[in-house]
């Protein structure tokens, strides 16, 4: 009972990572890039979206939906502003650029926001709970896995079956041959990272209702995202998801084990397979 | 009639290495073209510098008689300019099928007859059964007639071929050149790299010979002899032995 507790806990953390990841996980596969800033947008649009509930009074659902969009703009921006100078085939100018940019995304948001920690109200949502069987799951954590499920789904869905999702394969195939088929590659980029940054918009309203905010939070979320990611294999999307659910059943069993293992369970989790499996779980290898 | 497609004392670089030094060359609209010469002449460059692969000089490449030198290669397949790259270069982990739908979403817009999926099935049957089969699953000639239909679908008025015939069996190499001629026949030029002289002379009406960056021969190519050819291809000094 008690493992199994566990596992559904670990499910819907899970869900959350799931949100972090699967922005990551399109932009490598497209650009090879890691960008460094992922995190950090995360708790940028979380005080963005606690800003504007403290001061419009809108609920978690209308913080929901103003961050999304305010996350496509911010991806869209740092892509042409920023990304789309720096990305090739040395992936070392694009981690510079945006560990640079990291550093003073984290300083900006303090200056602004000061080192406070700060939650999104979700009007009693936090502490509702579903009784399934023997089990008390949360609300939260359930819209948090649907979300998420429907965002991978979704988003494997753009990229199979529509004209963008083939432009974006195919600009992760080869992208000097896609740009000779008419394909133009910045503004394929553009779009992929508005997608990404976009989606941190969910993520960031959840992290924001189910704990607590502070500037300098980004390189954590960064971590949880980027384990996700190697785990289930670079540039996949349902990898990224399975990498973020296995990362989050090992925190939660590692949790079961002792409060203060949690995190690391995760991180040998992580190194485990990194040993085990370099390509992650779902690649194969090329 | 204005010419198509030009260049003017077009140079080329990779870094500080020159690959091009001053190349005049010219395509007619529905004319065949071949470009020979040996390894490291400079054939894929010039493709790629109209491309716009490489970075050139605006004046060096004119479309229509307008400059566009340097344009970037997606604003050259939208202009007419269409390639069927060196090494074949289709998507990996997509399919047939979706490899010649990227090309025909991204199209230049058609003038004529459109290019569509099923006239490509139609020139290579093959590919109508092996559809749904990942590109990288398929032969080398296979591969190069997805290649081909990808730079048809891109409704392009001149469509550069790089090397269409390398490693193929003599077979497939004659299936392959079979069907250029319903590609010319609706107007569209064709610019064809080639390592086999022979084939090259009987596929084109006109022929350019480059040797290190630089025209040496350029003439109809029924009008031209064995002897220039070899002149042109190995330099002066090996056509004296
Ligand atoms: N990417 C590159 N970087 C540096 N130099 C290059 C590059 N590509 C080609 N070159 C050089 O430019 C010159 C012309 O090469 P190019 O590939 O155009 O020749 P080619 O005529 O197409 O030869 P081949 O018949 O072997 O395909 C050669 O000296 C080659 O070494
Ligand atoms: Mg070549």
């Amino acid at each position: 009972m008690h493992w199994i507790e566990g596992i559904v806990q670990g499910v819907l953390l899970g869900g959350l990572y799931a949100q972090y990841a699967l922005g990551m996980a399109l932009m490598f596969g497209v650009m090879k890039i890691v960008n460094v800033t992922h995190g950090d947008l995360v708790i940028l649009l979380a005080l963005i979206g606690i800003s504007l509930a403290d001061f419009t009074g809108i609920g978690p659902w209308g913080v929901l939906t103003t961050l999304v969009p305010v996350g496509a703009a911010i991806g869209w921006l740092l892509q042409r502003a920023v990304l789309n100078r720096v990305v090739g085939n040395d992936p070392l100018p694009s981690l510079i650029a945006t560990f640079g940019l990291s550093i003073a995304l984290q300083n900006a948001m303090l200056v602004v926001w000061s080192a406070d920690t700060r939650s999104l109200s979700g009007g009693g949502l936090q502490q509702a709970s579903i009784e399934i069987g023997p089990l008390f799951v949360g609300v939260l954590p359930v819209i948090v896995l649907i979300c998420a499920t429907v965002l991978t789904g979704g988003l494997d869905a753009v990229l199979r079956f529509t004209r963008y999702g083939r432009s974006l394969r195919a600009a992760s195939a080869d992208v000097e041959a896609a740009a000779m088929v008419g394909v133009n590659p910045k503004a394929v980029y553009a779009a992929a990272t508005a997608i990404a940054v976009g989606i941190l918009g969910f993520a960031a309203t959840f992290q924001a209702m189910r704990s607590t905010v502070a500037p300098a939070d980004g390189p954590f979320q960064l971590i949880y995202a980027f384990e996700a990611v190697i785990i289930g294999g670079l540039g996949s999307v349902w990898g990224a998801f399975t990498g973020a659910m296995i990362l989050g059943i090992s925190q939660a069993i590692g949790f079961r084990i002792n409060p203060g293992f949690g995190i690391l369970a995760g991180h040998i989790v992580f190194l485990a397979v990194l040993a085990i499996r370099p390509q992650g779980i779902f690649q194969r290898k090329s | 009639m204005t010419t198509l497609l030009s260049t003017h004392g077009l140079q080329a670089e990779y870094g500080d290495m020159r690959a091009l030094h001053g190349i005049d060359f010219a395509v007619e609209p529905g004319e065949t073209v071949a470009l020979i010469g040996a390894n490291g002449a400079g054939k894929s460059t010039l493709l790629s510098a109209i491309m716009g692969l490489l970075p050139v000089a605006v004046e060096m490449v004119k479309l229509d008689g307008k400059p566009v030198g340097g344009s970037l290669p997606h604003r050259m397949v939208q202009s007419g300019v269409a390639i069927v790259p060196e090494g074949r270069r289709l998507f990996a982990g997509m399919t047939v099928e979706e490899n010649l739908q990227v090309a025909s979403e991204h199209a230049a817009a058609p003038r004529g007859t459109a290019w569509t999926k099923e006239r490509v099935y139609d020139l290579f049957p093959i590919l109508r059964e092996k559809a749904r089969t990942p590109v990288e699953n398929l032969s080398g000639g296979q591969q190069q007639m997805v290649s081909i239909g990808r730079g048809l679908l891109a409704q392009p008025r001149v469509l550069l071929c790089d090397e269409i015939s390398l490693g193929l069996a003599p077979r497939v190499v004659r299936e392959i050149y079979d069907v250029l001629p319903q590609v010319t026949a609706q107007g569209t030029a064709l610019v064809l790299v080639e390592q086999d002289v022979g084939l090259a002379q009987r596929a084109s009406q006109r022929l350019y010979c480059l040797l290190e960056g630089r025209v040496t021969l350029e003439g109809k190519s029924s009008d031209i002899s064995r002897d220039d050819i070899s002149a042109a291809y190995f330099g002066a000094s090996h056509a004296l032995d």
